[in-house]
């Protein structure tokens, strides 16, 4: 992968765990949608040989030595971007749950609203729906706790299918959330003020594996996830009082 | 209560011996055993003294001395707990760091590799 030359260079950004049944696929239909733009698996330490099937698709792999989560593995791969002088990232999961299709709109929505990052967000315009109920209903939650928060609402707080610009990769490389990361990375650029959009897109069902969030995780996730707003909340109310 | 406190001598100075030990066979580190050693000094002293106790437990409002000496051994042992996790927080985070930039120069080396697969996407 070569470093980023002007001007306004984009990289997609695949996060990817034990994804071998899938991975080969997704890269083949970003590379159908936008030929020629680099790809980055981060491998999160996969044990069934999810680097060697990304690698054998065209996509660069940034394989991590030891399983991080999802917030980690994202993070290495901002890091790399960041470095290498990308101006836009678009995350993409290695599940195909995400249509490579809506990348362009993201792109487009980043660069042409000057916005630091852009949701592809499944209850846009209602159209493509699917996702678990339980889901479903952390985000309904989730949306009535971040709606004060943000200043605005939020319909798909949870989307992993996001692009952000490179002001917003800089903040990502220094702070972002290890764990569960989308709903605290918005507070985190709301902390910086930054601006985001969403954009509608269709969801799919994944194409192999099973979720991360099981049920029996999901109130974990609730906890967790609203601690960390608060915590986050907390810092940027300390900060606001000390200017 | 004179068998508490002797039972209490007796952990304090058990929990001496097992850091020393831990600490002389490399299984912990110093600064790491400061806390711990405090810790067992602090017991000892209280359960030596039973006229501190008996203080304490007056200044607390407590009418039973062991009372107080169960109140001071759990909030030696939760600042204790608290500082590992403090620790623990910074180890994680540092630890996660490195990986982070362990496979991004191990990325960036491969790269400028003859015939590494990243090289050929490149050329």
């Amino acid at each position: 992968m070569k470093p980023a030359s002007r001007p306004q260079q984009l990289l997609i950004l695949i996060p990817a765990f034990n994804e071998v049944g899938a991975i080969a696929g997704v890269i083949q239909e970003v590379r159908a949608v936008l030929p020629g733009v680099p790809i980055l698996v981060v491998d999160d330490a996969s044990a069934d040989g999810t680097d060697q099937r990304a690698r054998a698709a065209g996509a660069d792999v940034l394989r991590l030595p030891y399983h991080l989560g999802l917030g980690g593995g994202v993070q290495a791969g901002y890091k790399l971007a960041y470095e290498l002088g990308y101006d836009y990232v678009i995350r993409v999961d290695g599940d195909g749950q995400h249509d490579p299709k809506y990348i362009p709109d993201l792109l487009r929505t980043l660069q042409e609203t000057g916005c630091h990052m852009v949701i592809g967000s499944r209850f846009q315009n209602g159209n493509g729906v699917y996702t678990s109920s339980v889901r479903a209903i952390g985000i309904w939650f989730f949306r009535l706790v971040l709606r004060p928060i943000l200043g605005k609402p939020v319909r798909d707080p949870t989307s992993g299918f996001v692009g952000v610009n490179r002001q917003a990769l800089q903040v990502f490389t220094g702070s972002f959330p290890l764990e569960y990361p989308e709903i605290e990375a918005l507070v985190v650029l709301q902390r910086k003020r930054f601006q985001f959009q969403e954009v509608p897109c269709r969801m799919r069902p994944r194409k192999t594996g099973r979720s991360t969030i099981t049920a029996v995780k999901s109130l974990y996730y609730i906890f967790h996830v609203l601690l960390g707003v608060f915590i986050n909340v907390l810092k940027f109310e300390g900060r606001r009082r000390k200017e | 209560m004179e068998r508490l406190l002797n039972v209490t001598t007796a952990l304090s100075v058990l929990l001496m011996v097992l850091v020393l030990f831990s600490v002389r066979r490399s299984h912990i580190r110093v600064e790491y055993s400061v806390s711990w050693l405090a810790a067992a000094v602090i017991l000892f002293a209280l359960s030596r003294s039973s006229s501190a106790l008996t203080w304490i437990a007056g200044e607390l409002g407590l009418s039973d001395p062991p009372l107080a000496l169960m109140l001071l051994v759990f909030c030696i042992f939760v600042i204790v707990i608290y500082r590992l996790s403090v620790v623990i927080s910074d180890l994680k985070d540092a630890n996660i760091a490195m990986a982070q930039r362990l496979a991004i120069v191990e990325f960036q080396l491969q790269s400028r590799l003859p015939g590494s697969p990243v090289r050929s996407n490149e050329d």
